[in-house]
């Protein structure tokens, strides 16, 4: 029995335990009319049951799945002489390889060779292993259910208190669920960390922090000694920076100003339209985002460099920084909205009391009281551009230039991450670690920059609560 | 400045010099609102340009055009002599179909331009005349006429504003004078591209439809939603309700908040690190692209339902506490039911972002050219936002059209859900 049949088994066992125990905590209470006596609901009982039921098999079923391989493989290498088990371990996976593979397609080849035999005996003994192993599977989670479920009826009387221990396996259910998010970060840190530390072995820190060429196709080659001086990250880190100030530079004033204009100035009917327009800017996934900039800006931006006698490579850099721009301009203009509409109103009245204009009055008052929650906003949407991956992919370059001239062809950090890790890989050459690596500088600065927002805005909230 | 007018009222000179500065305070003022109401018109502008561009590129994918061939089913054509299925199935319906086109026209000779004329159908048209004969068997040793796809190239030349009969890019003196003939026959047609729509994914541009992607985003919407709803909703309520106030929750908050803002391509790396190569889970699943996408949306799925948790006022919790309703009961039977609209609202955001989402999945091997359209979560698949990135990759221009267009089907969904969670909300705050 495979996995999902065994899932979909222990569900519908749950389903009847879930009935039967009803029937068992009536009859417990001595017939439908004395339902009364019990302590809690017959449905209580039921729920309790079911959950005796489910828990414990899934968990063996999981722990079960964990294990299972290698169990086998151990009897297996048992099973072996000792002429196999005295091999390198390279060779030794190479040779269980094989024998899996005849195992999986049962093709045994004919031959004489006693080499050739052993193969054959141990495949077949491998697929009866899991034959074997697949039954068993079945029948302890089977016993499992029903051994669990039978304790729990057992204990049945009027006065046992199912609803409370129910609960209480509801309550640890949702704190686990609550535990996922933390399971996420600790598995993406897992992640990254890991495979970076492998690289570093290969790439030293600081080569791969300062070093100012990259070319990672270099390092392909296995009799190659670290990839010297191929690893230098300082062109991507550079072309990023470039890419993401072009977008800020474009989308901090204008989503300022929208912010400013939407909260201070425009007439409810206004802000009923231009609020959707937002949504909708920022609601445009960024795949779209990136055609647009590789079909039409770049294009155009090529097209009116030419006339005007400028060489403009036809994946500028501005291209994809102006259309990451659009792509923030929302972020920027929700959250200093946010900012400005949460300055207390006496603030702003008294100003206007004393004479002010209005534009005086938020330049004067507003903004600055309001400057630690735009600046959150500015830091919030730093860290979207810098992580930005489908615009760069499709709009800038992939060759490395260590470059600020926004009109020639820069690539980022995501987009190395993507063009190594996409396509077939070998999971340990130092090229897809090094993915891993860029995925660690991206991530911790990220992190950086959204803890620092978080603080700052926090901070200033609590200035005027 | 502002306030040097105060000592000296009446004053003429400085009267004069108060309303000198108080136009140019006005000129001032009206500037910068005028900045303000540029800055919004052109995010309007931004946003009409963006979806005029794509929907204006995205017509010619729409329409494709076919033309009519006398299709000549020649016995020693097809190779076969008599119609059983077997020999229907082996046949050499490629050689049918050039024989009948030269046939067509008898003046193209030479080999050069044979192969250039051949060039102008698509390269599926041997499957419609098979089809045809199956169907209809009685057209065998016959002549009959036989509507089939253009080419690619030619097909855009068609649609193309150039006169026809003259060459452009890349239809060709000849093949633009074969194609003049032909319109002038009335042979060709303009008709609808069903099989955009019901077609998955081919490497000819006539041929590649959106349907493969549809169900594989479907699929993974589907994996998305059945992990994140109840992981997102139960961790919710956990936090809002049962959660005491200790470092542990505290941990998990900031945690949350973090995890909405890490960019989505790590949460592909943490895919292919952890969920393909730990727990050997298939590349290029649905199940891996859903599993990725809901521990992205995750986040946001908690952090909406808490606000709408947080909404529901304490009198309802009291009042079920006071008439002897457990804690658990207060929460399952009387808060959740009412935060319900919020959550949903959230949830609706948060799969219209995983709907979007292409970078985690290009980590996870959803990018191979898939041709089949999947039909479980452990098949090969790809999701629109990778078919269009893929799309975009191609160098044919034709493909140009279809991906506008399977962009214009990708803003469709996200409207839809966008809709649909607006009208939640104003539901939700009557």
């Amino acid at each position: 029995m495979n996995s999902s049949t065994l899932i979909f088994v222990i569900l519908l066992l749950s389903l009847f335990s879930y009935w039967f125990a009803i029937q068992r905590a009536v009859k417990v209470a001595g017939g439908v009319t004395k339902v009364k006596n019990l302590t809690s609901l017959p449905a209580q009982f039921g729920l309790l049951t079911a959950f005796w039921c489910g828990i414990p098999s899934l968990i063996a079923l999981s722990l079960w799945g964990i294990f299972e391989s290698s169990v086998i493989d151990s009897f297996l290498l048992i099973s072996l002489p000792d002429s196999v088990n005295n091999l390198s371990s390279d060779q030794l996976s190479l040779y269980l390889n094989d024998i899996r593979v005849m195992a999986s397609e049962s093709s045994f080849v004919e031959s004489s060779d006693p080499a050739q035999q052993l193969k054959n005996e141990a495949a077949a003994y491998l697929s009866s292993l899991q034959t074997n192993a697949s039954w068993l599977k079945g029948a302890l989670i089977l016993l499992i259910s029903i051994a669990s479920v039978s304790y729990i009826l057992s204990r049945f009387t009027p006065d046992f208190q199912s609803r409370v221990k129910m609960e209480k396996i509801i309550g640890a259910i949702l704190w686990a669920c609550s535990g996922v998010a933390l399971l996420t970060t600790v598995g993406i840190i897992f992640s990254v960390f890991f495979e970076s530390i492998q690289f570093f072995s290969a790439v030293p820190p600081w080569e791969f922090l300062f070093g100012t060429e990259w070319s990672p196709q270099v390092a392909m080659r296995t009799d190659q000694v670290g990839g010297s001086g191929a690893f230098g990250a300082v062109p991507l880190f550079v072309g990023t920076l470039l890419i993401t100030a072009i977008a800020m530079i474009m989308a901090v004033p204008v989503g300022l100003m929208i912010a400013i204009y939407l909260s201070q100035y425009a007439s409810p009917k206004l802000r009923g339209i231009a609020k959707p327009m937002l949504e909708i800017l920022a609601g445009v996934p960024t795949v779209v985002y990136g055609f647009f900039a590789a079909l039409t800006v770049a294009p155009l931006i090529r097209d009116f460099g030419g006339w005007l006698g400028l060489s403009v490579a036809s994946e500028s850099a501005l291209a994809a920084g102006l259309v990451m721009g659009i792509m923030i301009i929302p972020f920027v203009s929700s959250l200093s909205d946010d900012a400005i509409s949460a300055v207390p109103s006496a603030l702003k009245e008294g100003s206007l009391g004393m004479g002010a204009t209005e534009s005086e009055t938020i330049k004067k008052v507003l903004l600055p009281a309001a400057i630690p929650g735009i600046v959150g906003a500015i830091l919030l949407a730093l860290s979207r551009a810098i992580g930005e991956t489908m615009i760069v992919v499709m709009a800038a370059g992939m060759a490395a230039n260590l470059t600020a001239n926004p009109l020639e062809s820069v690539t980022t950090v995501t987009v190395q991450i993507v063009t190594l890790l996409t396509g077939d890989q070998e999971f340990d050459s130092p090229k897809t670690l090094a993915a891993f690596a860029l995925g660690l500088m991206l991530f911790l600065t990220t992190l950086v920059l959204n803890i620092i927002a978080l603080k700052v805005v926090r901070k200033y909230r609590e200035q005027y609560d | 400045m502002t306030n040097s007018n105060k000592q000296a009222p009446m004053s003429n000179p400085v009267t004069d010099k108060v309303a000198a500065s108080l136009r140019k305070r006005h000129r001032k003022e009206k500037g910068f609102r005028f900045v303000g109401l540029l800055a919004v018109s052109l995010g309007f502008l931004l946003v009409f340009v963006l979806i005029a561009d794509i929907t204006y590129k995205a017509v010619p994918a729409f329409h494709q055009h076919w033309v009519m061939l006398d299709i000549n089913y020649q016995e020693k054509w097809l190779s076969i002599e008599n119609t059983n299925q077997e020999n229907l199935q082996s046949a050499d319906y490629r050689k049918v179909l050039k024989r009948s086109l030269y046939e067509m026209f008898p003046e193209v000779t030479a080999r050069k331009d044979k192969r250039k004329l051949f060039k102008l159908i698509s390269s599926n048209a041997e499957f419609t005349i098979k089809d045809n004969l199956l169907i209809s068997p009685h057209y065998f040793s016959k002549k009959t006429s036989l509507w089939v796809r253009l080419d690619d190239d030619a097909d855009t030349y068609l649609k193309e504003d150039v006169t026809i009969g003259e060459a452009s890019a890349r239809v060709d003196q000849k093949q633009a004078s074969w194609l003049k003939r032909l319109v002038e026959e009335n042979r060709i047609e303009k008709r609808f591209n069903f099989s955009f729509f019901t077609d998955g994914d081919s490497r000819e541009p006539e041929l590649a439809g959106v349907r493969g992607a549809l169900a594989g985003t479907v699929l993974t919407m589907l994996v998305t939603l059945a992990l994140s709803f109840p992981l997102g909703v139960a961790a919710a309520l956990y936090l809002e309700e049962f959660a005491p106030r200790n470092r542990w929750t505290d941990i998990i908050e900031v945690n949350i908040n973090n995890l909405a803002a890490v960019p989505s391509i790590i949460f592909g790396l943490l895919g292919l690190a952890v969920i393909i190569n730990m727990f050997g889970l298939p590349r290029s699943a649905p199940l891996v692209g859903g599993i990725v996408l809901s521990l992205m949306t995750l986040p946001t799925i908690i952090i909406a339902s808490r606000a709408s948790i947080k909404a529901v006022p304490p009198s309802i919790r009291e009042a079920a506490m006071g008439i002897g309703a457990s804690k658990m009961q207060t929460t399952f039977s009387h808060v959740l039911p009412m935060a319900m609209p919020g959550i949903m609202t959230g949830t609706i955001i948060g799969l219209a972002q995983a709907l979007g989402e292409t970078a985690p999945l290009l980590m996870i091997g959803m990018v191979a050219f898939i041709v089949d359209v999947p039909t479980g979560i452990t098949d090969a698949a790809t999701v629109l936002p990778v078919q269009i990135f893929l799309w975009a990759d191609s160098p044919e221009r034709a493909f140009l059209a279809k991906t506008s267009a399977a962009i214009l089907v990708l803003l469709g969904f996200l409207l839809v859900m966008n809709i649909t969670a607006a009208m939640l909300r104003k539901k939700f705050e009557k």
